[in-house]
């Protein structure tokens, strides 16, 4: 029974970075219609970012979550107002190319220079140790990013769904050439989302840096996976982001726990029943 | 059928001076030339009506105006200020708002977030009780999604959403397309208000006989001209002439 709840929580862990990088995807594309490949290299430029801090700088882990995300996020938007902007109503393909194209330059440079091997990065002195609650023992920093991690997804949403900077995202979503006619600064909003949903991407990868090192293609190894999840969950919608990101993980976890052989391509497999059954994904929208 | 360069000046009939100065405005869509020398004026205080044929220019003036063609050359001047370089927000933000023919209702948002979506770009819009005033069917469906809303109702969302804004010049492309003569008319009468509260309105119509009921003036417009312009007080005179511009 130890083993099930240890596997359990490993999904739920994997399922938080899942949530957040895929909730970072589905805002993008559903504000810039781009499937931004470079996500991958974006998480792993967080990861780096805080080491930088930390061995550079001296700056701890927690400057590190608020500091990589913005400095990563002011990265994105370079990207997005030198490169990305140009390819507004082109076909997807076009973007799908170009930020595979950037994600294989990061991943080329960090690689040239840190190697493929893991850099270490402790765990905040904070954060150390474990809670045995009866049933099983919980790394205290794990349950750390189990609940952060939902706590942003919620927050993210919130700020989408819920507040007026949110009804001009969706509604700059769907006509933004309205929205703009009714005096809003259009493409400084898709900039600043675009820095947005980086800006997650790197602070998932801030929280991913102590449980599984710092490496070039950390990124690259998680990408497929959550692209797998954005589309099981529907290109673009925010909340079905969250949701299928949290359950994948714990669907892999439990997988690994009763079936393991198939726990690597569970996810894939699920992905293929959702795309016969509802092609759209289980709440997105039509393209 | 006179094709003049500057449409002949019908009679004032409001009181105040030219807001909007439109001056040999052309206009592409891609290759496609739509807009060939547009030239016309709108006083502040009236309501202008453009009237057409379907596909002869009127909607691509309107957005020309607002900035959301590509391509425009030619001379647009709101308040003195000339504007056809301007971005389609800065537009907005000078006072210009803009109602599309298909309403542009967002099916994400419900009816109190399309309403309150154009951010106020200055004073003087029209708070929320006088709006419901005007609209009350929109009260009593404020947590409804924009899109479940009827056609009606729709054109009501879309015209009360500029109102708050404080803009002065109002841009409507079809108020009345596919809506029931009940509905046509509580947006006459909307208009009527709207014109008595200081608005200027610029309209675009095929519908003239409901235009009639609140126009000042009109401008025919055909291939990307205004070719010929009258007051309301010659409407009668010109009927023969604009069933003809119109084919009705």
């Amino acid at each position: 029974m130890q083993a099930l709840y240890a596997q359990l929580l490993v999904g739920l862990i994997n399922g938080s970075f899942y949530a957040l990088l895929s909730l970072g995807l589905a805002v993008i594309f559903g504000m810039l219609n781009i499937i931004n490949f470079a996500h991958g290299a974006l998480y792993m430029m967080g990861a780096f970012v805080a080491y930088f801090l930390l061995n550079l700088g001296g700056i701890n882990y927690w400057w590190a979550l608020l500091l990589a995300p913005i400095i990563v996020g002011i990265f994105g938007m370079i990207l997005e107002r030198t490169m990305l902007q140009w390819l507004t109503g082109l076909d997807h393909l076009y973007g799908l190319l170009l930020t595979f194209g950037i994600a294989l330059i990061v991943q080329g440079v960090f690689q040239n220079y840190f190697g493929s091997s893991g850099l270490p990065y402790a765990i905040p002195d904070q954060l150390r140790g474990g809670m045995n609650l009866g049933f099983m023992f919980l790394p205290v920093y794990r349950g750390w990013v189990v609940v952060f991690s939902l706590v942003v997804c919620l927050a993210t949403w919130f700020l989408i769904e819920k507040t007026q900077l949110g009804a001009y995202l969706r509604a700059a979503t769907e006509n933004p050439t309205l929205v703009r006619a009714f005096g809003i600064n259009v493409p400084r909003m898709i900039t600043l989302t675009y820095g947005l949903g980086v800006g997650l991407a790197a602070l998932a990868g801030v929280l991913s840096a102590p449980i599984n090192q710092v490496r070039p293609l950390m990124g690259a190894d998680l990408i497929i996976v959550v692209f797998a999840v954005v589309v099981i969950g529907g290109m673009g919608s925010i909340m079905g982001s969250i949701i299928t990101g949290f359950a994948l993980g714990v669907i892999e976890g439990l997988t690994k726990y009763f079936y393991p052989e198939a726990s690597n391509t569970v996810v894939f497999v699920l992905m293929v029943l959702v795309l016969l059954v509802k092609p759209t994904g289980l709440t997105g929208r039509a393209a | 059928m006179p094709d003049t360069a500057i449409a002949e000046a019908p009679a004032r009939a409001a009181t105040g001076g030219p807001i909007l100065q439109v001056r040999n405005l052309e206009a592409w869509y891609g290759e496609s030339h739509i807009l060939h020398g547009i030239n016309f004026d709108v006083n502040a205080g009236e309501v202008v009506t453009l009237l057409g044929r379907n596909g002869a220019g009127k909607t691509t003036t309107l957005k020309s105006i607002m900035g959301i063609i590509g391509k425009r050359t030619g001379s647009v001047k709101f308040n003195n200020q000339e504007i056809i370089r301007a971005t389609s927000d800065r537009i907005a933000r000078m006072g210009i708002a803009f109602c599309p023919e298909e309403r542009g209702i967002f099916a994400s948002l419900d009816v109190r977030e399309n309403l309150m979506l154009p951010p106020v770009v200055r004073e003087g819009g029209l708070p929320l009780d006088q709006i419901f005033d005007l609209f009350p069917n929109l009260k009593e469906r404020l947590g409804s999604q924009g899109t479940k809303l009827s056609g009606g109702e729709q054109q009501m969302l879309a015209i009360a959403r500029i109102l708050r804004t404080g803009a002065s010049f109002l841009m409507l492309d079809e108020p009345t397309e596919g809506l029931a003569p009940v509905i046509i008319q509580q947006i006459g009468h909307t208009i009527a208000r709207l014109k008595k509260e200081g608005f200027t309105i610029l309209l675009v119509e095929q519908n003239f006989r409901f235009a009639s009921t609140v126009a000042d003036r009109y401008y025919v417009v055909e291939h990307g001209k205004i070719i010929d312009g009258f007051s309301n007080a010659e409407l009668a005179a010109n009927m023969d002439k604009l069933h003809t511009y119109l084919g009705v």
